[in-house]
């Protein structure tokens, strides 16, 4: 027993030694916190924050000859899709500048980010975050270490040391609704969708748009599964859809379970992210694609050189960040052609996808004929257009 | 052994014939030993360090140094202040909700639903900033201890009073209430708990300054660490020096001696799953008010299942459970670093279930005697 006392009773002094230390600490702490908020209302949505972000942050940075490099991804490398192409990205950027670049893979969309992206800030120049989720946190870390350059895929909050990295995937997505439109028999589509994000609903709308475009009668099924990467949840999305009478399937997601599961059942689909032809040959159609390997090296090089600066960066087909991966077998060549065509005007950068008459669920108008909606408009989407059945949680 | 060329040959002899004769000349038999309840407490250690050599096997398959990978983990989760912070970041909930399940192992209930109790104490917490969302921190802190105990409490007892008057098993319903609770916390940040200038993106609104536990400096390091270090220090205290501890203690070494010495045992498992609950409940709220700030989709990496291991690497000590806890934050640190040198990121996954696996091998093995032939 006396041992036992003398146990508890130096366990009970740590305590007080403890909360002594810790609320000293806490009543410091709660300076820095609270001017935590006043930065935030900085990073607001819009793209015209950023572009006066960039100019504040004009003056050169000092050149680094060997940035160390690092990226974080949602997935393994193995996903087949999104991580699998950010992963060919930095392989290409390691090749062309001959540098190693560390990767840190299946870092969940929460406080683990933080850490993660925190742990590599220490010793790292310039941080790739790849996913929409990470945006907050690499936000906060960036706020932290004002030396380290980050730049994040997706998202809309930047800082004098944070960029944000997209493209305009919705132009690929509209051609490969041309290929959906034409291939489907019972004018019934299927898609697969991650989150209820605008990102995912302009592809939604494009992709039907795309479809209409060749097919009028043509109705888009939309289904969400709430999650990016999720191989089993993407199956049965994918299924679901094809119960409900969906032919040809489109899937926004990171692996290619929902182009799997068409090919089963002797349906055709698309995937996302990659060339995901070697998965189902028979049933694959296309789906857009990404290439990052040069933004990576060009991004990369201002860090050496001393030039990066803040931006919103939004490639497209014209600077080949966004493209659509070969079509598939299935598709005969006059689909081919007008895919072609179409793809021709976007290269060109002479035709805009979300051009009027453009109606919504209800009817309404929403794009007036003659009029089209600008980049922000449509990064900002929050409507679905004419023929998508399913809805957006409000 | 002693005579082991006529042994060696006697077995080749016998192959076939009846196996007692074997078993009389081989000098030691494993018997169950009916005495041993438990195993001592360096079969932990010797478990744990097998676990560490098996999957040593496996890194060297990969290529890599075993030792190496071995000091990045130690490295990157013990010797740097970030490492050192972050590991006690995670080993918070798993403390709490270690803690939790310990209680309730005491009495022999098993609760599995910590993860459920976790997230019904991190949608209370969040309840707090949605519906009082202008109150000072003095005020919010408190309120959402108070909303997150009564919540975690609450999930506590919707398994116990099946349990208790039903006798229905709490292992599924806690299990089962696991998934009504991250379902009802999906369902709200989807729903109408949604940031409604968050894009759609699931998730409330961030939480404000005065919202969030007070933190330690530049670090992530929480408040939550001294509600978890008070609730051991609490928990420690009560099962030893109290009378109602005694009779936890009573209940747990034999529950018919306990009904018969007038114990209510009904009476106890209803308030041990509502504390259970409770400790979870605090987890949770000290989660999503010091680490996340905001209620979100996959808020919790499994620290209710976690805490199960380590309730049980600690044999419910309280000593045992800082310990054990301070361990699974580290090797869920090091286990992301150590992906700069290649390797995958579910290597702490597969740290954790080895030492899982070799733990329950041990205290098996425990329970066996060497005994001499005659």
């Amino acid at each position: 027993m006396k041992r036992l006392k003398r146990s508890s009773s130096i366990s009970v002094l740590l305590v007080l030694a403890l909360t002594a230390i810790l609320s000293a600490c806490g009543s410091n702490n709660n300076n820095t916190a609270s001017e935590a908020p006043s930065g935030s209302p900085s990073a607001s949505p819009s793209a015209s924050s950023s572009a006066s972000a960039s100019a504040s942050a004009a003056q050169t940075r000092t050149p680094i000859p060997n940035p160390r490099v690092a990226f974080v991804y949602i997935g393994p490398p193995g996903d087949g899709g999104w991580t699998y192409q950010h992963d060919q990205g930095v392989k290409f950027m390691e090749k062309e500048l001959g540098i190693k670049a560390d990767t840190v893979e299946n870092v969940p969309e929460s406080a683990d980010a933080e850490r993660v992206i925190t742990d590599l800030a220490q010793n790292h120049d310039i941080i790739f975050t790849t996913s929409f989720g990470y945006m907050d946190y690499t936000l906060n870390v960036a706020q932290k270490f004002p030396d380290v350059i980050f730049e994040h895929a997706g998202g809309y909050k930047t800082n004098d040391n944070m960029s944000t990295y997209f493209g305009m995937n919705w132009e690929a997505s509209y051609l490969s609704g041309i290929a959906a439109g034409k291939m489907t028999k019972k004018n019934v589509l299927g898609y697969v969708a991650a989150f209820p994000i605008p990102e995912l609903v302009y592809n939604i709308n494009a992709f039907t748009l795309g479809a209409q475009s060749v097919n009028p009668d043509v109705k888009v099924n939309v289904v969400w599964t709430n999650t990016w990467f999720d191989p089993t949840t993407e199956r049965n999305a994918a299924m679901s859809l094809l119960d409900k009478g969906a032919d040809v399937l489109m899937a926004y997601q990171d692996s290619p379970a929902s182009l799997q599961a068409a090919a089963e059942r002797g349906a055709l689909a698309g995937g996302n992210d990659s060339d995901m032809t070697r998965y189902a040959p028979e049933a694959y159609l296309t789906n857009p694609v990404w290439n990052w390997g040069q933004y990576y090296v060009d991004t990369v090089k201002s860090v050496m050189d001393g030039t990066w600066t803040s931006q919103q960066y939004l490639g497209s087909f014209e600077d080949g960040m966004v493209d659509i991966a070969p079509i598939g077998e299935s598709v005969p060549d006059d689909v081919k052609q007008l895919i072609e065509d179409a793809k021709q005007k976007f290269v060109e950068g002479s035709f805009n996808l979300f051009s009027g008459p453009i109606y919504d669920q209800s009817g309404a108008e929403k794009v007036a004929s003659g009029q089209s909606m600008s980049n922000e408009e449509i990064l900002n989407m929050n409507w679905f257009v004419q023929g998508v059945e399913g809805s957006i949680p409000q | 052994m002693t005579e082991p060329t006529s042994t060696a040959s006697g077995a080749i002899a016998l192959d076939g014939e009846t196996a007692a004769r074997t078993r009389k000349r081989f000098p030691f038999r494993l018997e169950i030993d009916p005495s041993r309840k438990e195993s001592p407490w360096w079969m932990t250690i010797v478990s744990v360090v097998l676990a560490l050599l098996a999957c040593a096997i496996f890194f060297a398959a990969n290529g890599k140094n075993p030792w190496a990978v071995y000091e990045k983990m130690w490295t990157g989760a013990f010797t740097t202040s970030f490492g050192i912070t972050e590991t006690l970041v995670k080993a918070i909930p798993l403390l709490l909700c270690g803690l939790g399940v310990s209680i309730a192992y005491r009495i022999s209930v098993w609760n599995i639903g910590a993860e459920g109790q976790f997230a019904a104490g991190a949608i209370a917490a969040a309840a707090v900033t949605i519906y009082f969302p202008h109150l000072p921190l003095y005020a919010t802190i408190p309120l959402m201890l108070v909303f997150a105990i009564a919540a975690g409490g609450i999930w506590g007892a919707l398994t116990a009073l099946p349990k208790t008057y039903f006798q229905v098993n709490e292992l599924i319903t806690s299990l089962m209430l696991n998934y009504v609770a991250l379902l009802l916390l999906d369902y709200l940040v989807f729903g109408p708990w949604k940031d409604p200038k968050g894009f759609n993106f699931p998730g409330t609104p961030m939480f404000t300054a005065s919202q969030s536990l007070p933190v330690l400096g530049d670090t992530r390091l929480h408040l939550g660490l001294i509600f978890a270090l008070i609730a051991v220090a609490l928990y420690a205290f009560v099962i030893r020096f109290t009378r109602w501890g005694y009779e936890l203690r009573l209940i747990g070494a034999n529950p018919e001696a306990a009904r018969n010495a007038g114990i209510h045992i009904k009476r106890h498992i209803l308030i041990v799953m509502i504390m259970s609950g409770a400790l979870a409940g605090v987890a949770g709220m000290s989660e999503v008010s010091g680490v996340t700030h905001r209620l979100m989709d996959g808020i919790s990496p499994g620290y209710g299942y976690t805490a199960i291991i380590v309730a049980w690497i600690a044999k419910l000590h309280p000593v045992g459970l800082v310990i054990s806890s301070v361990l699974f934050g580290g090797l869920i640190v090091g286990g992301y670093s150590v992906q700069t040198m290649g390797l995958p990121s579910s290597i702490s996954n597969m740290l954790q279930g080895a030492i899982l696996f070799f733990l329950i091998a041990g205290n098996m093995i425990s329970k066996f005697r060497l005994s001499r032939n005659g």
